[in-house]
């Protein structure tokens, strides 16, 4: 019997260290595949430079946990750059929910991916790569700055680190347990 | 032309994925998992080398992300040979779980013990 699979989309701006952070707790090396560009996601975003423009692919990275003989876990780090936004919404169908990296140098790159998630209401926590594992802001101040929800949860972390991916991993099922358990049946 | 279809499987030409650009099914996501039919039902088409060899990658269940990275094919085209292989009775697709709205609390406190032990 195949197992089940669930997906948690690891997202934010460009090399802010998606795939490292997949590398650091997929049981296999991150894999990648590479996706031609169809015409239709050329025209996401008039902002690019030439240089970018020519480029015909889009790399898509994902590692794995085996959570158990039925159950597998399967992380995508979604495309950097804002052209390939596109994906995105591919990628978010049937996500659990999503790790927005933020890299503590430039926050700015991954303010694009927390609007994504925010407006399709998919359950996302922050975690803040503190590159060389500095973490000048605590992440009162960071979320203050983001202007996140309390809901949000806000971690500081190393993407080098496994356990300090897990325990984002885990901080965001929490938030989602914590959604199911509060959440009033929607009856009206 | 009637049968043209049967004839020009016969005559295809050697691509991948006989020249069509689109799956047939909508049903292969990056994580559904497909697994060969072991042993292949007895009036399957022999399969092409290619098929040949997503078979052999998936003897076990795998996901279909996993096979376009091991095979270095982008996904699209994947699909496209799992949608021959689904329909030749090959493989079984097995979707991946779908949460009508919120997912439930076993999955998710199970994948959360999971994730303790790593
Ligand atoms: N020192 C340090 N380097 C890191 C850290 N995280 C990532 N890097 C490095 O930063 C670079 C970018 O990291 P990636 O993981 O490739 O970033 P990404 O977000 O996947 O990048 P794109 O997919 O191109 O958007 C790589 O050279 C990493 O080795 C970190 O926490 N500390
Ligand atoms: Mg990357």
């Amino acid at each position: 019997m195949a197992p089940d699979a669930v997906k948690i989309l690891i997202a934010g701006g460009f090399g802010v260290g998606k795939t490292t952070m997949v590398g650091s707790v997929s049981e296999i090396a991150p894999l990648r595949t590479e996706e031609p560009l169809t015409v239709a996601g050329l025209d996401v975003d008039d902002l690019l430079g030439i240089e970018q423009k020519r480029a015909t692919t889009v790399a898509l990275d994902f590692g794995r946990i085996t959570i158990s003989d039925d159950l597998v876990l399967y992380l995508f780090g979604t495309p950097g750059q804002q052209r390939f936004w596109f994906m995105w919404n591919d990628l978010a169908i049937g996500a659990l929910g999503a790790v927005v990296l933020i890299d503590v140098r430039r926050p700015e790159s991954s303010f694009a991916a927390i609007d994504f998630f925010e407006r399709r209401r998919i359950p996302f926590v922050v975690a803040v790569n503190g590159f060389h594992g500095r973490h000048p802001y605590p992440a009162a101040e960071i979320r203050e700055s983001l202007a996140l929800p309390t809901h949000v949860p806000v971690l500081l972390c190393d993407a080098r680190e496994r356990a300090s991916c897990r325990d984002v991993l885990v901080a965001l099922i929490d938030r989602l347990i914590a959604d199911v358990e509060f959440q009033p049946s929607p009856t009206s | 032309m009637s049968g043209g279809d049967e004839a020009g499987r016969l005559v295809r030409p050697f691509t991948l994925t006989g020249g069509r650009t689109r799956p047939s099914r909508a049903d292969f996501t990056l994580i559904t998992t497909v697994t060969a039919v072991d042993p292949p039902p007895e009036r399957a088409v022999r399969p092409q080398p290619e098929h040949t060899r997503i078979l052999r990658l998936c003897a076990r269940p795998v996901a279909v992300a996993e096979l376009a990275a091991h095979l270095d094919l982008p996904v699209s085209v994947v699909v496209i040979m799992l949608c021959d292989l689904l329909e030749a009775g090959l493989i079984t697709a097995r979707p991946p779980r779908s949460f009508a709205g919120t997912p439930d609390l076993d999955l998710l406190q199970k994948v959360r013990d999971g994730l303790g032990r790593i």
